[in-house]
Order: structure tokens, then sequence, then C-alpha cells
């Protein structure tokens, strides 16, 4: 399915609003007012982008660890966001969760997840729910070529598979699971190739290139909300900063191969593509988009900044729902 | 009033939420016929054998809305799914804020006496206690199965239910319909003056035929049963210690860093319940080894009615 220029124009301002988001929290975290950790989502904005646009606002959604991008794609709300990066009471978690368990509810962000493959078995169960609820609904499972090697991926997807759940696998497979190269602990290299063991689709999807993406992701939406079952999307793509944001971690990638990936930017292949198709997107146009975005997360940064922290009595609270 | 198993209150207390609540679900290895015959596949569904997925799964199902079920059948099974149980389902509700709600009920047969060896004999309560975020019942009898399992399934956190190997079969008066028991709230199965034993589970049941036993020999024993593991009713227990000036805790489960542990604390590091003491605590519990086979070995390492009574003489002479 063709995404409309309109719809195009939206993938790219989402994109690049990923793209401002992690810069400013890495920097934000390296010049200390977010604690923890930071793991950047920059260089795989056209994964989360591009299967959110297939999406409907009461379809799921569960992250992963690097779960801005996610976030920010399922329509989270960027105050709030950085309001819990920054540990504030106006913080989507109330200063619980920090960076890797942010969730929105509301918006169908079920959250991150710091525990590798952790989501993947919370995602098959939202899709259990949705089949049982039969309104069409479906679940997105985001996950990393790390996780796919873990126990849960295999157990959830032979569920699924088994079950016919409206569930839509996505790896992002960026090549590292931490520090260490896929090729090192990866029997095959193509992900997707293990969906034939389960009798679903496996599909791979150049993950730089956001419209491939969403043509793939709504194939597989498609087919979900139609019972026919889950689907494995395997989107190649590559993370340009380092895994995490903390100081002293080793990066052992190739200089040449981080650069020759970034030169794949998902977000300069969608501006150049509109830019050249007639009225699309002016250089003007794309310059006021940014500028827009910027200020949108200066607001927000602001907004974080002048919260206030939780009370540390606060720390008690929730510990059981009522 | 009905009679019944500990085994069949449980189910009982299962089909008559499933009734209520159309939302809930029930997800085991093998279906219980009598769930699938009523609320069909949809609700009764038969899992693979992937723990650490039904277990995940519950999750996103309860903070979608639903209100899952999940037998792990016996408690070691449910080690496969560590993951799922530490670090999503007892954290996820704080973590996130308070946004969503997990009403998850997890059922887990414990303990011993079915010379199944180590890996499907164990009571590991102790170790879900230590975290913060899952409610744990204990039934002891049939009528507490019934009251508790129905407050577990209505409760808006995820809940270990913790059901005793050696019950199963053990029969008494259940009451009908809509019979809960609070979470929280311990019950004092025995009344008594000279010495409290707290006891869990099945050692419930043997502490009541010690205390036959010794109120032969003129000694007064009260039978605390906490019922909820967590939240403990705390106070309950400190009232019957400053009762009786003594105290003995009978646990099928070891005593390192276990239940017994957190009872000593709960009277001793209370002032009042402490000053009233006339002896040391005294547990009686699993020896420290895995659960062996035959039953030569496996009724040496649990705890049992003679070594309540020997703990119980020995306190009260003591003090």
């Amino acid at each position: 399915m063709q995404a409309s220029p309109e719809q195009q124009r939206e993938m790219l301002r989402q994109m690049q609003t990923i793209r401002r988001f992690e810069e400013r929290a890495s920097a934000d975290y390296h010049a200390g007012h977010i604690y923890g950790v930071v793991h950047a989502y920059i260089g795989e904005e056209g994964v989360a982008v591009g299967v959110c646009a297939a999406l409907n606002r009461d379809d799921q959604i569960v992250s992963t660890h690097r779960g801005h991008g996610h976030c920010i794609a399922k329509g989270a709300d960027l105050d709030r966001m950085t309001a819990e990066l920054y540990g504030r009471e106006t913080g989507y978690c109330k200063g619980k969760g920090g960076s890797m368990h942010i969730a929105d509810f509301d918006a169908g962000m079920l959250g991150a997840n710091g525990i590798v493959a952790g989501g993947i078995s919370i995602a098959t169960g939202a899709g259990l729910a949705a089949q049982l609820e039969g309104k069409g609904r479906v679940a997105v499972s985001f996950f990393g070529d790390g996780a796919s090697n873990a126990g849960p991926f295999h157990e959830s997807i032979n569920i699924a598979a088994s079950w016919k759940l409206p569930v839509i696998y996505v790896c992002e497979n960026n090549r590292y699971a931490a520090q260490t190269a896929a090729t090192q602990t990866h029997a095959m290299p193509d992900i997707a190739g293990r969906a034939h063991g389960y009798g679903i689709p496996g599909i791979i999807v150049d993950g730089n290139d956001v419209l491939a993406v969403y043509a793939a992701a709504t194939t597989a939406v498609a087919r979900a909300r139609a019972g026919e079952g889950p689907t494995l999307l395997e989107c190649k793509t590559y993370r340009w900063r380092a895994h995490t944001e903390r100081k002293g971690q080793p990066d052992y990638r190739p200089k040449e191969e981080i650069e020759a990936k970034m030169a794949e930017d998902p977000i300069a292949r969608l501006m150049r593509h509109l830019m050249s198709q007639q009225g699309q997107l002016t250089e003007a146009e794309w310059k006021t988009m940014d500028t827009q975005i910027l200020a949108t997360i200066e607001r927000s940064t602001e907004f974080a900044k002048s919260s206030p922290f939780p009370k540390a009595e606060a720390a008690l609270d929730d510990v059981f729902a009522v | 009033m009905a009679r019944m198993t500990y085994a069949q209150a449980g189910l009982q207390a299962v089909i008559e939420e499933m009734r209520l609540d159309p939302k809930t679900l029930y997800l085991t290895t093998d279906a219980i016929p009598a769930l699938a015959k009523e609320f069909g596949p949809m609700r009764t569904r038969p899992t693979p054998i992937a723990e650490a997925a039904v277990t995940g799964m519950s999750i996103g199902a309860a903070g979608s809305g639903y209100r899952p079920i999940v037998d792990w059948r016996q408690v070691t099974f449910c080690f496969v799914a560590m993951d799922q149980i530490v670090n999503q389902a007892a954290k996820i509700h704080y973590m996130f804020g308070g946004q969503a709600k997990f009403p998850i009920t997890f059922r887990a047969a414990v303990g011993g006496g079915t010379q199944l060896a180590a890996q499907h004999s164990q009571s590991p309560y102790s170790m879900f206690m230590n975290l913060a975020g899952l409610k744990m019942i204990l039934p002891s009898t049939p009528a507490d199965m019934k009251g508790l399992l129905r407050s577990a399934i209505r409760d808006n956190n995820p809940v270990i239910s913790f059901e005793a190997n050696r019950l199963m079969s053990m029969e008494g008066e259940v009451p009908d319909g809509d019979y809960t028991i609070p979470l929280g709230v311990a019950d004092v199965k025995r009344k008594g003056t000279d010495v409290t034993v707290v006891a869990l589970a099945w050692m419930v049941q043997e502490a009541l035929i010690a205390a036959e036993t010794l109120a032969k020999e003129g000694i007064s024993v009260e039978v605390v049963d906490p019922r909820t593991l967590v939240p403990m009713d705390r106070e309950t227990i400190r009232a019957s210690v400053r009762k009786t000036g003594r105290l003995v805790i009978a646990d099928e489960a070891g005593p390192v860093c276990g239940a017994s542990a957190e009872i000593a604390a709960v009277a001793t590091e209370d002032r009042a319940t402490f000053s009233a003491m006339k002896a040391p605590v005294r547990r009686v519990c699993a020896l420290e080894a895995p659960i062996p086979y035959v039953p030569v070995l496996e009724n040496h390492v649990f705890p049992n009615r003679e070594r309540i009574t020997a703990a119980v003489r020995d306190v009260v002479k003591g003090g």
C-alpha cells in the first residue's frame, strides 16, 4: 500500500522528531540532567515510524530498552516523556521508570522494557486480548536481533502462530546485541527465515526505507486483522550511536561500517524522495518543519525542568494497585 | 455449606469467578475438562508447555483489560518464567507509575509428600515474598481455598495462589455462593493460652493435631494461620504472641530466609511483643536439602506433627 504525500510528510516529521528528541536526550544525559542510561534510537527511526503509521490508535505496541522512538511514533506526549527522563512527578511513570520504562497505555504503548526479549510475550498477550475482544485490533512486538535468540521469542511466536493471534513481530536488526556482532551469535544471518519453522510469513525489509517498512507493515496488519495470524517482519537497520550513552562503554564497531551505514539515513532518504517529487516538499518547508520540531522539544524540556521531583515518600506509592 | 476437597474448592472458586466476570480466562497446559466444557476454547486455552511465554502473555492480556488465571501446576515449573514473574509481573504496575492494572492469578501446587523428588516438590514462597509487588495466598482448608482464591482472582494485582500438594484430597465444609476471605487477614484456627504456633498450609493441619496431643499434657496451643503471606496480618500474629508469650513457627519450606524467618521477625521486632516473650522463637521447618524421592528420606526432610509437638514442649518447658 502506497503512503499518500501527506502521510509521507507526516512520517518525515515523526522521524525527525525522534532524531531531535534523541539528540537532546543524549546531550541532556551527558550534561547530567538525565539519570541512569539513555539508549538512543538514532538511525532506526524508519522502523518505528513505518510500522506505527500502519496502526490505529487503539492498536497496541510493546517496546524495548531503546524505546523512545516507538513512544513518539505511537503518539506519546513529548512533555511527559521528557519529564520522565528528567525523573519528574509529571513524567509518564512519575519518576519511577526513566528512559527504559516509558509507557502510555492510553496511546496503546504498553511499555518499554529493560529486559531483552522481555516484551515479546507481553505483546503476544495483548494480541490474545485483541483476539478475545474481536474488534480487529492488533498488537506489535518490537525487539532487536539480540532478543531473537532468547526463548520467549520462539515460545511466543509458536503460540501466536498456533492460535492465529493478531500480532506483528517486528525485529529491528541493527546487527549488534549490545557490543556483540550478530555474525558471532546467530547461526543464520536472517531472522525472518525462522518464520518458516512456525508456518507464518517472514518478511525482510530495508528498515532504513520507511516507505518499504510501512508497506510491509500494512500487509502484516491486514493479515492480522483478518484473523490470519502473525507475521515476522525483519527490518534491517543500524544504530548510529553506541549501545548506550553511558560513558566509558566501548564501541567495537568498525568506523568505516558506521560511516557507510550513516549514509543510508532513513530521514535524508525520505526527504530526498519528497523533494524530488514536484511540489511535495521544498527546502524551505523542511527547514520550517525542523525548526518547529526543535521548538517543540525545547518546550518539552522546559516543561520537564519546571516540573517538581516526586516527594521521597512517593517511592511507596503504586507498589500495589487498588 | 457443601462438603468437598481442597482441590474441588479451588475449582469451584475458579468456576464461580469465571461465571461472574467474562474477562477472566484460564491458561494452563492441560485444559481442565469442567472449565473447557462450560467456558469454551476461547476462555480456557490449553497452552504449550511454555511457562515463560504463557506467563508473559498473561501480563499483556491483563494490561489490556482481561483477568487471566495462569495455572502453572507444580510451582517448580514457573522457574522457567522467572523473568516474567520477577522483572515483569511484580514490577510493571509500579515501574509505569501505576497507569495500568495487572490483575493476574497464578496457581501453583507447593510442598511435598508426593514422592516426585526435588524438581516437583518445593515451597518457594519466600523467594517471591522478597519481591515487592506480588501478593500471595496459602490456603490450609477447603473453605479457605475457596474464599482466598476468589479474592485473589478479584484482586487488581498479580496474586500467586500457593496450593499445598498434601491437602489436595482433604475434605471439609465449604460455604456456598459468593464466599470470599479478604487478603491480609489471618485466622486463629485454634485458641490457646500457653504457646502460639504460626503454621502455614499443610502444617496448619499438623499443628492442630499436635495441639490435641499437647492439650492432653496440659499445654494449651493457639494455632494461627496467616493465610495470606503478602500482605501479612502482622497484628494478629503479634497479638497472639503477646497473649501466650511463646512462638513456634511451622513451615513445610526450609528455614533460611523463609516465611518462618519473616514471621519470627514480625514478632520480635515489635517491642511490646518481644517484651511479652518468655522463650526464644522456635522454627519447625524442612531440613536444608533438596526434597528427596524415597519416603524414608522425604519424610525425614519434612517437618511433621511430632516435630511440632517436640518444639512446643521445648519452648514451654524451657521458658
